[in-house]
């Protein structure tokens, strides 16, 4: 109708790529952007792990390209190795597993699988890719500040974080980036709700929106504490205002410039408010993928749609009030701790819910082994790993002698890293023909999956052990300080080798998705038989002139494999 | 809900009335505070009348009154999960509210 | 390309797209706002004497800043009314007092905040001062915020009313929600810093 006065004109390569509006092209520069940062968080985790297998030795070939300041005589100072650790987390989280699961992945899926032309609002879309961005270069940035980046854990507790060095442009970063995530969460959801194709109710969804849906939700409502909280943080470092600054602090024996009168452990709750939901934002996207992926290879409906669906809401309601479970030592008296304690013993259940209708919807099923298979499967038991070592951090008791050693290290990278991350990764090759038209090479593929599967294990697995024995996370020496280590400081080179070859693993990954994009076997329109609605879709969809020749028309639901005769599913728009 | 120029005529009357009664409970609550009540009934009476304001300028300023319920069902939430962030430094503190001085 | 739903309603929601989106940024600004009130009253649980608001802030001209904010409130709605009823003028006439009364609003507080300067009442001088210049001056910010929107309407954006009167009628709505939803906070904001 519209279209009659639309005449057809080339946009300019600015507007086409740079500054689109079209969400797809939104999706792949979250998706390349977050990918890179991924890598970034990883090289700075790859040089602590050199601190930490040797520690106080000069770091080769690399180490004398820091300045004086960071690694003199190319050797890690212990403020350079904060920087690190806090950037690691802030960057890894931030900037890499949140962008590419919602950012990415939201916006090029959930449109399509609505069968939307676009998201709800384009503009708005573009702004929040470039909000992200811009927060990531303001964060990046930091690193070349007099007092260098940020160093007081991705956490900034104060009051810590309100003297040290790195932490304005930090907090002014996080803003940029919270904004980013609060308009393009209100985006999904207005998308989801709003221009779900006719037929589609919210029952015939496939699960990767859902899990958006939810996610989505608690960015909305989860982000804007933090803000509270960085905005009292700015206040402190800029005005000198005392919201964190306790009464009486004395730093490196002088009485502190504050008038007092605040409170750090106010800060940690603001925190920890969004900081929980936050995590189940890591990895919702995550199990969304999962969910596609597995019942596409198995050629079998999920399990219980019903059930996942259920768990996944009630999961999001629950993650509002569990936070302080993060705050099990800051002495919040017995009923607090157990009302938190109950309320994380209450969330597990639909997390193990999510998990168990995935494993079961492989029973029966007619298995299909693929790279993004691979990674699915391999999700599953490092999830499960990741998830039952939660439990011991979440009984108050059992955390006493758990808290901030490398147990926890070990519990939540084994959550984001073979777990969302692996996910995601399952993403990247499952959806990489419907957005460049190519498939990925299978063989590379498999390159990648298996010593990172091994690699993964290899670094985390360890980890474990050395919290039980009490090593203490965020120490620059890798815990020789402290006798108790004494047995397990050996695990420290061990992981550390694990986690170079984890970055070797990487490469044929990367030139994978290089090169696939002209190599690349060129992909049909339904490249994996699947009967989600954004197969329908051309192959590559074009690029601002709506993703759909019609508006598709939905009949069925999202799971419709395992029909008898030739084909062997019903795409939801087939009547 | 209806955008009839009609039906807007006659809610104009509506918003006018809420804006009177906007203006006298902002004097309600003035005059309240040169009681000087003891604090306990002071921040009750003072969160009281701006509550009853609050949702008069969200009823009907803000057409919620008419408004299709799952924004209703939203804001609710969402006031629900604010308040867990207003309880909890009534539960750290560990005494009720309203023993505070 | 046209997404649907932008100036219509979507029948099984009831909602047009705009409207769910300001909603949904509306209930994170309650977040926000909300975990500014959390964080005054945890420190105020925490602290050994609080001043009462009155004693340190000017209630009369926060009260008068009071009526400004409603009145403002009132004339976007009859701005909104307007354009319902298909009466520009009226539009522009209302717009234009919303815009001036925040203005107004604006003016008086820069007047308070100078006036705490002058007399060595700074955010860094007690966490009382600290909470109320944070919690006014974000409030501020969402004021200019809201300015900047409604001259936009006022101006340039007015060129809608005659492509695409309907979807100018929602932004209108919309400007206005989150217009109301700044009233909001300062009927809450008021009586918590300065009458208690």
């Amino acid at each position: 109708m519209a279209h009659d006065s639309h005449t057809h004109h080339e946009e300019s390569f600015w507007r086409k790529y740079i500054f689109s509006v079209d969400h797809k092209v939104i999706g792949i520069q979250y998706g390349v952007t977050s990918l890179f940062f991924l890598l970034v968080g990883f090289c700075m985790m790859m040089m602590m792990r050199w601190q930490l297998a040797y520690p106080g030795e000069p770091m080769p070939l690399i180490g004398g390209l820091f300045s004086e300041n960071l690694m003199p005589g190319g050797v890690m100072l212990p403020e350079f190795y904060n920087a690190l650790g806090a950037m690691h987390g802030t960057i890894m989280i931030f900037l890499g597993v949140v962008p590419l699961g919602v950012g990415a992945f939201g916006n090029f899926v959930v449109p399509l699988q609505v069968g939307a032309p676009d998201m709800a609002f384009p503009k708005l879309n573009m702004a929040s890719y470039w909000s992200y961005f811009a927060g990531a270069v303001i964060m990046m940035s930091s690193f070349f500040l007099p007092g260098g980046a940020a160093q007081s854990g991705w956490t900034s507790y104060p009051p810590l974080s309100v003297i040290n060095p790195g932490q304005t442009v930090w907090l002014v970063a996080m803003v940029f980036i919270i904004t980013s995530s609060l308009l393009g969460s209100v985006n999904t959801i207005v998308t989801a709700i709003q221009l779900r194709a006719k037929g589609l109710t919210f029952m015939r969804l496939p699960f990767m929106v859902w899990a958006q849906l939810v996610t989505a939700f608690l960015l909305v409502l989860a982000f804007p504490p933090l803000e509270a909280a960085a905005i009292l943080q700015l206040m402190d470092r800029l005005t000198g205002t005392s919201f964190f600054m306790p009464t009486g602090l004395v730093i490196g024996g002088q009485p502190a410039p504050y008038t007092g009168g605040g409170s750090p452990i106010l800060y940690q709750h603001l925190f920890w408010f969004l900081a929980h939901p936050e995590v189940y934002v890591l990895i919702l996207p995550g199990f969304g993928v999962i969910a596609e992926v597995i019942t596409n290879n198995v050629r079998k409906p999920l399990f219980s749609y019903k059930g996942i669906v259920s768990a996944t809401v009630f999961l999001g309601v629950m993650s509002m009030v569990v936070w302080a479970h993060h705050m099990f030592m800051t002495d919040m008296g017995t009923k607090m701790t157990s009302f938190f304690l109950v309320t994380t013993m209450i969330i597990s259940i639909p997390s193990v819910i999510l998990l168990t209708v995935m494993v079961f919807t492989l029973w029966g099923g007619s298995i299909r082994i693929n790279t993004p298979m691979l990674f699915a499967l391999a999700f599953l038991p490092m999830f499960g790993i990741g998830g039952v070592t939660g439990l011991p951090l979440g009984l108050a008791p059992t955390d006493i002698p758990l808290h901030d050693t490398y147990y926890v290290i070990a519990h939540f990278h084994y959550v984001v890293a073979p777990g969302s991350i692996f996910a995601l990764f399952a993403g990247v090759y499952y959806w990489y023909p419907k957005a460049t038209g190519r498939a990925m090479n299978e063989f590379l593929g498999k390159l990648h999956f298996w010593p990172t599967l091994i690699c993964m294990n290899g670094i985390f697995m360890p980890m474990f052990f050395q919290g039980l024995q009490g090593l203490n996370r965020r120490m620059y020496d890798g815990g020789v300080a402290y006798a108790h280590n004494a047995d397990i400081l050996y695990l420290n080179e061990v992981i550390s080798i694990f986690a170079w070859l984890l970055g070797l693993s990487q490469i044929p990954f990367i030139i994978n998705f290089f090169m696939s994009l002209k190599k690349g076997r060129v992909a049909q329109a339904n490249h994996w038989e699947s009967t989600t609605l954004e197969w329908v879709a051309a192959s590559s969809p074009p690029i601002g002139h709506g993703n759909f020749a019609q508006a598709p028309v939905v009949y069925r639901g999202a799971y419709e494999y395992g029909a008898p005769g030739a084909k062997d599913y019903v795409p939801q728009n087939q009547a | 809900m209806s955008h009839s120029a009609a039906q807007v005529q006659k809610d104009v009357k509506k918003y006018l009335v809420v804006f009177v009664a906007l203006l006298c409970l902002t004097a309600v609550t003035v005059v309240i505070s040169y009681l000087h009540l003891p604090v306990r009934e002071a921040i009750i009476l003072a969160l009281f009348v701006a509550t009853i304001k609050g949702g008069l300028v969200a009823a009907f300023f803000m057409h919620l009154s008419t408004e299709v319920r799952s924004i209703v069902y939203l804001l609710v939430f969402t006031l629900l999960i604010s308040l867990a962030l207003l309880a909890w430094p009534t539960m750290c503190a560990e005494f009720p509210i309203l023993t505070l001085y | 390309m046209d997404i649907p739903y932008t100036v219509h309603a979507r029948p099984d929601t009831g909602l047009y797209n705009a409207k769910l989106g300001i909603w949904l940024f509306l209930a994170s600004e309650i977040m926000l706002f909300g975990g500014l009130f959390s964080s005054y009253i945890f420190l105020r649980m925490g602290a050994d004497v609080w001043p009462h608001g009155s004693s340190i802030l000017n209630v009369p001209i926060a009260t008068f800043n009071t009526v400004v904010l409603i009145s403002s409130s009132i004339t976007v709605v009859l701005a909104w009314a307007g354009l319902a009823m298909k009466n520009f003028n009226q539009f522009r006439k209302f717009m234009f007092l919303t815009i001036l009364l925040g203005f107004v609003f604006l003016g008086v507080k820069a007047y308070e905040y100078n006036q705490k300067f002058h007399h060595g009442l700074y955010p860094s001088t007690s966490v009382f001062m600290g909470i109320y210049f944070t919690m006014t001056g974000l409030h501020v910010l969402h004021i200019i915020g809201g300015l900047v929107v409604n001259l936009y309407f006022l101006g340039p954006g007015s060129k809608m009313w005659k492509s695409d009167p309907d979807r100018f009628l929602n932004r209108i709505e919309v400007a206005g929600l989150y217009w109301h939803f700044v009233d909001l906070v300062w009927i809450f904001l008021f009586p918590v810093l300065y009458l208690l």
